[in-house]
């Protein structure tokens, strides 16, 4: 590398100096070039495919702004309130239910899915593409499934909210674990404990904090989704908010849009009260 | 239980020790209590509110394993051609579908991260033009995230009518919501110094955001983009369930009129898809941070 002397530098010194620096790179302009070319011509494709057209826009937007005029005032009558709320308890249930026992079931697959405590690498593979594929379908397909198979109501909920978060949470607690420190369980093993107790004394402890935090973003998760299960009828808000809907009865759905509002934020701060509590606790 | 601090013997300093540990114990103790019986309560209630209970469950398990029994297709190991090709007889129709299911989630995602981008600088709270306007954008943000986007596609059905156009809105909106409260987290922990030297050299708001602040939090742009899409695609699969576009309303009609065995192959394809998306995804995303740290 050449150094210039002391003093200013004008820039065809520095063009002359470092060539390599001001070289205009061809093959990255053109791949660069080709990147936003091909993002864009898929931009375009899908607006023309999707039918974009302005017109169609301002038409649904004037649409949209008669709907908000007919929700406003909401509707407040006692009765019709207690009902809603009745419906966001039994959504929160269903979320509380469906995230505690797919926490619970979490755990083996878990365990079984972390790389230091499962050695078998066939069976991890097995067990870690199923957690996939329980995640890979979404909560209202499970919802849907288990409306068929169970019937109408929050039960068909609880289950499709326990399958679907089996998935999410196995994967959530096996990165918990993996990350652990492994000298505790080391010593339980040097004193003569089992895999399991190795397990249960060396890993667990250090997981748990971690375990109990993923679990209440996935509560806080559930809370949201479990306000939509209903719409395929698998019990909570849902199922009321699709009927007003169906129904034409903006003012109430916009008392129960307030009411999910609330709800989820109500939830989102409890849940962060308990976290910090909990974490910071340990 | 028994613990060293039951013995009542010793001097009377390690009396009042004792009794302090002791007092102390009891409070951890009644606190457990507390908590086990808040959590019992809580826990009983949503049982019975959610209809969980064991007899119902024992009811059920055996229908939810009829159902997927009669879902599955029967493959035999010497016609596995003609059955696969019976199993997916719509093959063809099914990828246009999830193709444009894809695309959906792609049009949405480009979409809703523009959204996010304008309104993340001004509801950051550093950064920000005017102290109401990010006060403003702060709660629009919030709103359109905290309502589910299927909610979102309910409502919009009804106004631009059914279809995908819905779907995407919806999706939109929901995905602006949530990346624009992380793009503004991201702003908000840049360093400003470079943001006072265009400042300093005369330059005015937007060019400010475009050449100090946006360089640095482009790369975290783009890594929320790429998981929201991943995210996105999820969500496309099910607008049509709702009426708004993509595999979804193929999947909801063959579960309604008891298409056993297309619900099974419509399954299979969507998780395939999805997977796919992701693994997809990860690898561009571990591109863009290789490249960032080699140049």
């Amino acid at each position: 590398m050449t150094l210039v002397p002391g003093g200013e530098l004008s820039v065809a010194q520095a063009k002359q100096c470092y060539p390599e620096i001001f070289a205009i790179n061809w093959r990255r302009r053109l791949m660069h070039g080709l990147a936003w070319g091909i993002s864009l011509a898929m931009l375009i494709y899908g607006l023309v495919l999707f039918d974009f057209s302005p017109l169609r826009i301002w038409d649904g937007l004037g649409q949209l702004g008669m709907l908000v005029r007919f929700m406003v005032p909401p509707a407040t009558e006692p009765t019709v309130v207690w009902e809603f709320m009745k419906a966001i308890f039994e959504t929160l249930a269903m979320a509380f239910i469906g995230t505690l026992f797919a926490a619970l079931l979490a755990l083996p697959f878990a365990f079984l899915s972390a790389r230091n405590v499962f050695r078998f690498r066939l069976g991890r593979f097995g067990i870690r593409r199923s957690m996939d594929f329980l995640r890979g379908v979404d909560q209202l397909v499970w919802a849907l499934v288990f409306v068929r198979a169970v019937g109408l109501g929050p039960l068909a909920g609880v289950m499709a909210i326990i399958i679907s978060d089996i998935g999410t949470l196995a994967k959530l607690f096996s990165e918990a674990v993996e990350g652990c420190d492994r000298k505790p369980s080391e010593g339980v093993a040097a004193s003569g404990g089992t895999t399991l107790q190795c397990t249960r004394f060396g890993l667990l402890p250090q997981a748990l904090p971690m375990f109990i935090s993923s679990t209440l973003y996935i509560f806080e998760s559930n809370v949201r989704s479990a306000t939509i299960l209903g719409i395929v009828g698998a019990g909570g808000i849902g199922y009321q908010l699709s009927e007003r809907i169906r129904g034409h009865h903006w003012e109430e759905v916009a008392t129960i849009l307030i009411l999910i509002l609330v709800t989820v934020y109500l939830i989102d701060w409890v849940s962060g009260k308990i976290r910090g509590r909990l974490i910071e606790g340990e | 239980m028994s613990s060293p601090f039951d013995d009542h013997a010793g001097s009377g300093a390690w009396q009042a020790y004792c009794a302090e540990q002791r007092k102390a114990q009891t409070e951890k103790n009644r606190a457990w209590i507390l908590g086990g019986v808040a959590f019992l309560v809580l826990f009983l209630t949503s049982a019975y509110l959610s209809h969980f209970s064991p007899g119902r469950i024992i009811e059920g398990l055996p229908k939810v394993h009829e159902y997927i029994a009669k879902i599955l297709p029967e493959l035999g190991v010497t016609t596995i051609r003609e059955d696969m090709a019976y199993w997916f007889y719509a093959f063809p129709d099914w990828m246009v579908l999830l193709g444009e299911t894809i695309l959906m989630a792609y049009v949405a995602t480009l979409l809703g991260t523009l959204g996010a981008i304008v309104l993340g600088f001004v509801a950051a709270r550093n950064v920000g033009p005017n102290r109401w306007l990010t006060i403003l954008s702060r709660r629009f943000l919030e709103i359109a995230r905290t309502v589910p986007d299927l909610v979102y596609a309910l409502i919009f059905v009804f106004a631009f009518g059914l279809g995908p156009l819905a779907g995407i809105l919806a999706i939109a909106i929901h995905s602006m919501g949530a990346s624009g409260k992380l793009f503004s987290e991201a702003i908000e922990n840049i360093d400003l110094k470079p943001l006072d030297g265009l400042k300093a050299a005369g330059a005015n708001w937007v060019q400010g955001m475009r050449f100090a602040v946006f360089p640095l939090v482009a790369s975290s742009l783009v890594s929320y983009s790429l998981w929201r899409f991943e995210i996105n695609v999820r969500t496309a699969t099910v607008m049509g369930i709702v009426g708004a576009g993509g595999i979804g309303q193929e999947l909801i009609t063959a579960i309604r009129m008891l298409y056993y065995e297309d619900v099974s192959a419509l399954i299979l394809l969507i998780v395939i898809t999805v997977s796919l998306t992701d693994m997809l995804c990860e690898r561009i995303r571990h591109g863009f941070i290789g490249k960032e740290n080699l140049s």
